[in-house]
């Protein structure tokens, strides 16, 4: 693919992208998270670790415009520090499952025999464990943090990518443009670089979009549970999960924080579906 | 069909000495002594020597496992560390509860779901069409907790018509199988709706409708029964993403199950507990998708034949 082709290819899948509604509304939302994550400390209107005793549990109002929470601190500020938290563990587990996915993808399928028998054994071991669960016990063990976090999402959705990468290789290899690419003299890196890969992308970066959803939803979870990010680091998950014992009293502290987790969540899947269909049409409804 | 379900009943054994393996290995993870972080200070010479034991942590890994997998075979799961019972006690008296809660969310999101599904796509770009849709995305983006928690907040509290948490009457289980199946009916509606409108298009429905069969008889023998295959699927995989949310739900409600029993078994550092209701999880998730593996071969007999 030349620069052209490939500049002309950004350019139609954006012209199919802009037609969708939802899908730009999805881009708006990825986008004000990402803001809200790298200008926290300029958009928080106030310190999100700041206690305030005698205003614990403020209903939203002029001073805390979404309340505060069972320490008087600021619930807004601290759902745009929380965007840190949700985009990291996103993002770091997203390049996780990515990278082992592919370098286990394309063993798999490049090397063939035993190699690949044990690799999709193993993948189908782990896509044995229930959502959720493998990330409970990984967490459990290694004990709760961002780091553990992002390493037990990442495990999670690595052996969907590992087909993912298997499968198109499987493909390619058995393509007529591969052979004769190989024919030509084509070496095994640069078949897989200019071949494979390139044909994958479409598809790894719906995957990896839609993932960011669900990502974040594990994370929030874990943090819910008491697995993920440890208290006072603002994580939407742990929000929610304090704001609980409050319920009847002040049901704002738990409740508008999970706002965050859908709308953040919302945003991920329309414009991964959005992704889908104007990248390559042929993808609907598979990923 | 003998050798069909032969087959897949073989191929299910690596998978499920492989989740063993798996199962074991959390235990290899936790940092330093094992024993002493789950025992505490306090512990008895003898209760540190019986753990020591259970585990092996001396022995070599494949020892190990060989070991652990006899065990697990013979119904052997070690004893609970707060409760000093057999694990598969408590285990077995977890199970009920999370198989009632999460039965009643499979059957709310299958017959809701495909119910959704059926009528967006038979009337697509309907007002329900839409709303549906929407509604969809909506449930699929909510985190569990969360709706649960606001269920509580609108139906328990505000309007007390349901009871906050337990379990007991009928009552008790609506607000905890509804929460829990809400991401699950947004999926399969979302999957029916798009299976049925493929199906609607195909050369066999038109044929169908062009002989004059009533469109009600069309949509059900015709469209439903082809498009069930995706969906049979969707639904496996659902099981497992009913029984993650089941961790949660029951969190939320104190709905006294495996997965309530599991978090507090977190909090008390009781691995083996864990290990055991991770194991009965994965157990159950793998039983299911082969059950969902045979059911292909009684839908789509031509699945069977391939073997």
């Amino acid at each position: 693919m030349s620069e052209r082709a490939a500049a002309t290819l950004v350019a139609d899948t954006w012209q199919r992208f802009r037609r969708n509604r939802l899908a730009l509304a999805g881009l708006v939302v990825v986008i004000a998270l990402a803001v809200a994550a790298a200008g926290a400390p300029w958009l928080a209107p106030a310190d999100p670790a700041k206690q305030s005793l005698i205003e614990k549990r403020a209903r939203p109002g002029e001073k805390f415009l979404l309340g505060a929470d069972e320490f008087g601190r600021d619930i807004l500020s601290r759902i745009i520090y929380g965007s840190r938290v949700a985009l990291l563990v996103g993002l770091l587990s997203v390049a996780i499952a990515l990278g082992l996915g592919l370098i286990l993808g394309c063993l798999a399928g490049f090397a063939g025999g035993w190699v690949d028998v044990v690799i999709m054994r193993g993948v189908e071991i782990l896509l044995a464990f229930p959502y959720l669960l493998l990330a409970i016990a990984v967490v459990s063990a290694l004990g709760p943090g961002v780091l553990n976090t992002t390493i037990a999402v990442g495990i999670w959705g690595t052996p969907t990518v590992i087909r993912l990468v298997r499968g198109a290789v499987l493909t390619a290899r058995e393509s007529e443009y591969v052979r004769a690419a190989r024919a030509l003299g084509a070496t095994s890196g640069r078949v897989l670089t200019r071949h494979v890969l390139r044909n994958i992308l479409p598809t790894v970066i719906v995957y990896s979009t839609l993932f960011m959803a669900n990502a974040i939803l594990v994370e929030a979870a874990l943090s819910f549970l008491g697995l993920g990010v440890p208290p006072p680091t603002p994580s939407w998950g742990l929000m929610v999960s304090s704001g609980r014992d409050f319920l009847l009293v002040a049901p704002h502290i738990a409740t508008i924080p999970g706002l965050a987790i859908m709308v953040a969540v919302l945003g991920f899947n329309l414009l991964g579906d959005g992704l889908r269909d104007a990248l390559d049409p042929r993808l609907r409804g598979q990923v | 069909m003998l050798t069909f379900v032969v087959r897949r009943l073989l191929l299910a054994v690596p998978v499920l000495l492989g989740v063993v393996f798996v199962v074991m290995l959390t235990v290899e993870l936790i940092p330093g002594d094992a024993v002493a972080l789950m025992l505490g200070e306090h512990a008895t010479p003898e209760a540190v020597a019986r753990l020591r034991d259970y585990l092996g942590l001396d022995k070599p890994l494949l020892v190990r496992y060989v070991g652990y997998v006899g065990r697990v075979a013979r119904g052997d799961l070690g004893r609970s560390i707060q409760q000093n019972r057999p694990v598969v006690d408590e285990l077995a008296d977890a199970w009920p509860a999370t198989l009632e809660l999460t039965c009643a969310a499979l059957v709310i999101a299958a017959a809701a779901g495909v119910a959704a599904g059926v009528v967006s796509a038979v009337w697509p770009n309907s007002l329900f069409d839409g709303v549906a849709r929407v509604g969809s995305l909506f449930g699929l983006s909510m985190p569990v907790f969360w709706t649960g928690l606001v269920l509580i907040v609108v139906f328990a509290l505000w309007l007390p018509w349901l009871p906050v948490g337990g379990m007991g009457s009928p009552s008790h289980l609506v607000l905890p199988a509804v929460t829990l199946a809400l991401p699950s009916l947004a999926m399969v509606a979302r999957m029916t709706r798009s299976s049925v409108l493929e199906v609607l298009r195909e050369d066999y429905v038109r044929t169908a409708r062009a002989k004059g069969v009533a469109e009600r008889l069309v949509v059900a023998k015709h469209a439903l029964r082809n498009a069930a295959i995706p969906i049979l699927t969707l639904l496996g995989l659902q099981a497992g993403q009913l029984m993650g949310g089941a961790v949660l739900t029951e969190t939320v409600f104190s709905w006294p199950g495996l997965g309530r029993l599991m978090v507090k078994a977190i909090f008390a550092r009781d691995y083996v507990l864990l290990q055991g209701a991770v194991l009965i999880f994965a157990l159950a998730f793998v039983v299911i998708n082969l059950a969902v593996d045979l059911a292909y071969g009684v839908l789509d007999p031509r699945i069977a034949r391939q073997g």
